[in-house]
């Protein structure tokens, strides 16, 4: 026994890689697959689109001095809203708003999944199924039927209560499967090793865990940020956003007031809505790679 | 039946969790009912004491001590008694809930079970012709159509199928002209008009069973007992539905009961879109009128429902995979 405890234990251990380092061979495994790529990219369009919104955008967001209801045209290219806005320029600056919850929500509840996922799998005893049970609570809760219900109570508070609400209903998820990775990562004999050397609990949890499982983390992160921008878009639609911002949700909550659909303007609904599908299409698919790097089984492969 | 009254357990109290969070969700939140109603009406000009004392008796200003109303909430709620509604003065919150209810449980109920079935049975064939077309095609296009926002897909049949084509109904759950009764006219009526809701329903879940199972089933395939299985010359169908299947899709029930959350919160915004008198579109229609009463029964009520569709998975769970009675 005390043979073991003499080994000396390298200053760069195998187990845990720096962060930076995983990082990067993370980004270039993912580079590596198809589907991965291809998401990359069009997520990059769409953070290009947004950055260079005020010079791309042909006219202002809110510039609503056009005919009203105008057919796409060579002036306006989606044609113009019943307010007389700019579809194409409202199309534009709506994705600053879109990428931004979806971000901030993303990471936010992303912290707070590692937070909880990693200290819970490491937890024992009484502490460890009450934490689990709060966790289990808001798991079955429905998200969307919640965050309506506390929209509704804090009546238009904006961009940030929407991201709030995500933040509060969207966890629990991810802290369930970063909680079985720890579980299972707590056996194994790099953490033996760092807690016979004396390291701390928070030590071993968030530099000799964490770092083996920044894929599952990447995984949690683009996860949440999909659902983040799908539930800013539905309570932006329902009406129980800022309606006075311009985002691809207010723009078919507007669409739908103004009976589009009727008037045949079908540029109107379709054009958002396809950009939202299209951003959440590309978080989905940079998760295939992100999946095949946690489990190799479904990297690539050949059929039976 | 260890494990029974172990999931029964944790069922009630999660139950009591849900109630308690229904309790104390709208006193965490700034302003009251009373308030916000005070706030519309002195928007045409001062509200008088009189006027104000007379709209707080009527929406029931919570009095007592916070413990004192919440063993009151405790008793109302086991009385289903959620008191009257504000925009539809003066029904019932019960009996505008109980007439929604079934309408929300045939459509979003069979079409779950529907997708579950459909998306799980595809799932297993994608995994097990992995890397071909079959793989190919139904993986991508389901997870194509799942990032599709509920709404959108929504919007986008009822554009097409409904305005453009004349297909089917846009609107409502039957038509003003068929008288309702246990008629054939009748349940053909309702349902041509749950086609469209369905439909959605349907294309944007059908994505997630898919490539979770076929996720699920890729993982067994790898296992050692299906090789053995393979060795010993077992045929190929024998083989994937037999072992591989039967334990890829117990992870998947879990899912099930999980996502069940997901699919009853996106079928609020279809309902809203086709104007569906299910529960999800009253929620949107409380929430709007801000009718706090019915809005926080239909909450509990769609959490209460989530509910015991988990405990149900979780017992079917038991049953299938004798390790878990242990």
């Amino acid at each position: 026994m005390t043979s073991t405890m003499n080994v000396k234990i390298p200053d760069d251990r195998i187990a845990s890689p720096s962060p930076w380092r995983a990082f990067g061979r993370m980004v270039g495994t993912l580079w590596s697959n198809g589907k991965a790529r291809l998401g990359l990219c069009l997520l990059g369009a769409f953070v290009l689109v947004a950055v260079f919104a005020p010079v791309l955008a042909p006219y202002g967001p809110k510039d609503n001095g056009f005919e009203r209801n105008a057919d796409a045209s060579l002036a306006h290219w989606l044609g113009t809203t019943a307010a007389g806005e700019d579809v194409l320029s409202q199309l534009i600056y709506g994705a600053q708003i879109s990428l931004l919850v979806g971000f901030a929500a993303g990471i936010l509840s992303t912290i707070v999944a590692v937070l909880i996922g990693l200290s819970w799998g490491y937890m024992r005893g009484f502490a460890g199924e009450v934490v689990g049970f709060i966790v289990n609570l808001f798991l079955v809760i429905p998200g969307l039927p919640l965050m309506i219900v506390i929209a509704a109570y804090l009546q238009n508070g904006g961009i940030l209560m929407i991201i709030a609400v995500i933040v509060v209903t969207g966890w629990a998820w991810g802290a369930r499967v970063l909680r079985s990775q720890t579980q299972s990562l707590r056996g194994n004999d790099f953490v033996t090793s760092a807690q016979f050397s004396g390291d701390s609990r928070a030590r071993i949890v968030f530099r000799e865990i964490l770092p083996n499982i920044t894929s599952i983390i990447a995984g949690t992160l683009f996860g949440a940020a999909t659902a983040a921008i799908l539930a800013e878009a539905g309570l932006e639609f329902l009406g129980l956003g800022d309606s006075s911002i311009v985002s691809w949700g207010t723009m078919l909550y507007w669409a739908q007031n103004s009976n589009s659909l009727l008037t045949g303007q079908w540029l109107l609904l379709f054009a958002p809505g396809l950009c939202i599908a299209l951003l959440a299409l590309s978080l989905t698919l940079i998760n295939f790679g992100v999946d095949g790097i946690s489990n190799p089984r479904l990297r690539e492969g050949k059929g039976r | 039946m260890k494990y029974l009254l172990q999931k029964l357990g944790l069922f009630v109290l999660t139950l009591w969790a849900a109630v308690t969070l229904n309790f104390f969700l709208p006193r965490l939140m700034p302003g009251s009912p009373a308030d916000a109603a005070i706030a519309k009406l002195s928007q045409n000009g001062p509200v008088s004491d009189a006027t104000r004392a007379a709209i707080e008796a009527q929406l029931g200003v919570p009095t007592g001590s916070i413990w004192d109303q919440y063993v009151t909430y405790l008793g109302q709620v086991a009385r289903l008694d959620f008191g009257v509604s504000y925009t539809f003065y003066p029904q019932s919150v019960a009996s505008m809930v109980s007439t929604a209810l079934p309408y929300t449980i045939g459509l979003v109920g069979i079409v779950t079970v529907l997708a579950f079935v459909i998306g799980t049975l595809i799932g297993v064939a994608a995994a097990w012709r992995r890397g071909t077309w079959l793989d190919t095609l139904p993986t991508l296009t389901g997870s194509f159509l799942s990032t599709f926002p509920y709404f959108w897909t929504a919007l986008l049949l009822l554009f097409f199928l409904g305005y453009v084509l004349h297909w089917f109904p846009t609107t409502g759950s039957y038509a003003a002209t068929t008288t309702p009764g246990f008629t054939g006219d009748f349940i053909a009526d309702i349902a041509r008009h749950a086609v469209l809701p369905a439909l959605t329903i349907l294309l944007t879940s059908l994505g997630g069973w898919i490539i979770g199972m076929r996720n699920a089933m890729i993982n067994t395939l790898g296992q050692d007992y299906v090789t053995f299985a393979e060795a010993n010359g077992l045929r190929g169908r024998t083989i994937a539905l037999r072992y591989a299947a039967r334990n890829a899709i117990l992870p998947n029930l879990t899912g099930f009961g999980l996502t069940l959350g997901g699919v009853v919160g996106g079928s609020i915004l279809v309902e809203q879109v086709f104007g569906y008198p299910g529960i999800g579109y009253l929620l949107f229609n409380a929430v709007i009128g801000q009718d706090y009463p019915l809005m926080q029964a239909l909450f509990l009520m769609i959490t209460v429902s989530v509910l015991i569709a988990n405990f149900l998975v979780d017992i079917l769970y038991g049953v299938l995979d004798p390790r878990t009675r242990r």
